[in-house]
């Protein structure tokens, strides 16, 4: 039904997820359909509980799903890992206290079997890439907490993923560097044309960010809402104070309050 | 300077107490002798003879200091009354089973953290192993290695020795090795690396600070161990064996003088470890 250059990167069909916990079942996902396509800016949005973070778990074969169909590049999640589909950017930075930033970067190089000289030609690469040329032999603690997370973010762009997921990699962060590090992600986004994957907790970035915005609601975690950003791919920050952006706001915040009145 | 008031304070207080303390047990000596000869003796003619008497119940500081002198610089180092001789037998001893007992403690906390069965069989047991007491454990140890036709003491004093060390090392390294947390593990898992590489970029990295916190009291639980080592009768080196022929002849201050070098010794090892820690850690990047 579908030709190979619209079909969809990432594909839910029916997902569902039941984690079993000492007070029963809790339903995680519940009947989730959803297509990502190539070069799409997915965030996923919705209260704690509403299933953002586990679906974005699940693409990355973290968590088993126990119903339904979930393909990554027509494979499997496990099999899209094996093919390294997709680098994964958490809240925390993570770095290795005892590694150097390069030395950071470096780990899923090393891990992965790169060359000691691919390793670091890319490792150079892409701390440019993220704006930290110069600070590869700096250790972790010597760098402020957005800059641990561009390094991070490095580290996840390292391999040459087609897919970035990130799981609220801002959310420890104020709200300046925040913006900042907004604006840098779409710059990443547009120079290298990946997919990616956002779970925040924040509308505005959601709509400043993405092309494509997925509302959720817990109990059992499910899509209420997606929507298809009219925004143009060029965004500076006062896009924010725009018509069309307060409109999308307007839709995101009704769909989290729809999903909420449920309860 | 600042650092060093303190220590000193403390040290000067210690001796003024033990000058003290002393008199206070010699002079019974002092005072019995002279009721023997039928003499009255005033406290300026006793304080004296409780400096130095040559079998004193407490002998006073600058006595011990002296026979630490002529045990350590009075003869040559291999002479058999050589505090430098004993101590280094004690020191051999004492670093044969802190190496014994690191890597006894590391390959257990290895298997512990790896093996679930591990660390429901092994490790109550490893608890259990240290309320027993050595000194009731040690002569056994000593008796059965030499019924193994090993006739070297250096082996039944490591063993003794790493049965003390390795469980601070083993502590601390279930502890180390389990620090990465779910994050840290789901990150490597993302680039799908295996068990192996989990292990060595991971969870042995991290456990480090553990490792060498745990060293410091490793080493000292070794020296303790090694000196328990030599106490069982038919020892004639090391410093245990000094501190039980100074007990068991009545020699006062050759148990003191060992004592002390024993001390000096333990301060030395764990001024060692330290090094070592501070050169590791500078080179794991952790701020100075």
């Amino acid at each position: 039904m579908k030709d190979t250059m619209t079909q969809p990167v990432i594909e839910a069909k029916g997902l569902n997820l039941v984690f079993q916990t000492a007070d029963g079942p809790v339903h995680a996902l519940k009947d989730v359909d959803l297509a990502i396509n190539r070069g799409d800016f997915v965030s996923f949005i919705g209260p704690s509980g509403c299933g953002k973070t586990t679906f974005l778990r699940a693409i990355a074969a973290l968590e088993r799903p126990t119903g339904g169909t979930l393909t990554v590049n027509g494979m499997t999640p496990d099999e899209a890992r094996r093919k390294r589909a997709y680098g994964y950017v958490f809240q925390a930075a993570g770095l290795y206290p005892w590694r150097t930033i390069a030395g950071n970067i470096r780990l899923p190089l090393e891990i992965m079997g790169f060359s000691r000289a691919e390793q670091n030609q890319r490792v150079e690469r892409v701390l440019d890439l993220v704006e930290l040329s110069g600070f590869g032999k700096k250790f972790p603690w010597q760098l402020s907490g957005g800059m641990q997370q561009r390094a991070s973010i490095a580290r996840a762009l390292a391999f040459d993923a087609d897919i970035l997921l990130m799981d609220e990699p801002f959310g420890a962060l104020d709200e300046i560097v925040r913006d900042r590090l907004n604006e840098e992600v779409l710059a990443l986004w547009a120079r290298t044309g990946k997919t990616i994957g956002f779970v925040t907790h924040s509308i505005p970035e959601a709509v400043y960010l993405s092309t494509k915005i997925v509302v959720m609601s817990p109990r059992p975690g499910r899509i209420t809402d997606v929507i298809d950003s009219p925004l143009p791919k060029e965004r500076p920050l006062d896009i924010r104070d725009s018509r069309e952006f307060i409109a999308i706001a307007h839709r995101v915040r009704e769909g989290l309050r729809g999903g909420h009145s449920d309860d | 300077m600042s650092r060093a008031l303190p220590i000193l304070t403390v040290l000067a207080g210690i001796v003024v107490i033990w000058y003290g303390a002393a008199v206070w047990m010699n002079a019974t000596w002092v005072f019995d002798q002279a009721e023997r000869n039928g003499q009255t003796v005033t406290w300026a003619e006793v304080i004296p003879q409780t400096m130095a008497q040559a079998r004193p119940l407490l002998p006073p500081p600058h006595q011990v200091a002296a026979e630490v002198w002529k045990g350590l610089f009075g003869q040559a180092v291999t002479s058999k009354r050589s505090l430098v001789y004993h101590g280094f037998v004690t020191v051999k001893g004492t670093l044969m089973g802190f190496g014994l007992g690191i890597v006894l403690g590391v390959v257990l906390a290895m298997s512990i953290v790896r093996f679930r069965v591990m660390d429901m069989s092994v490790m109550p047991w490893a608890i259990i192993s240290q309320t027993i007491p050595i000194v009731a454990l040690a002569p056994m140890i000593l008796t059965v290695s030499s019924q193994l036709g090993i006739d070297e003491r250096d082996v039944p004093k490591a063993i003794i020795a790493a049965y003390l060390s390795f469980f601070p090392v083993l502590v601390s390294m279930v502890k180390g090795l389990r620090s990465p947390d779910q994050m840290q593990l789901d990150l490597l898992k993302t680039y799908g690396a295996g068990e192996g590489a989990t292990f060595l970029k991971l969870r042995l990295p991290a456990s480090m600070p553990y490792f060498f916190a745990s060293l410091k009291v490793a080493i000292a639980a070794s020296l303790i161990g090694t000196i328990v080592g030599e106490l069982p009768t038919g020892a004639i080196e090391g410093l245990g064996a000094r501190m039980l022929i100074g007990s068991q002849f009545g020699e006062p201050l050759i148990m003191w003088a060992a004592l002390f070098v024993a001390a000096i010794v333990a301060g030395l090892l764990i001024v060692a470890v330290g090094f070592v820690e501070r050169f590791a850690r500078a080179r794991m990047g952790v701020p100075a």
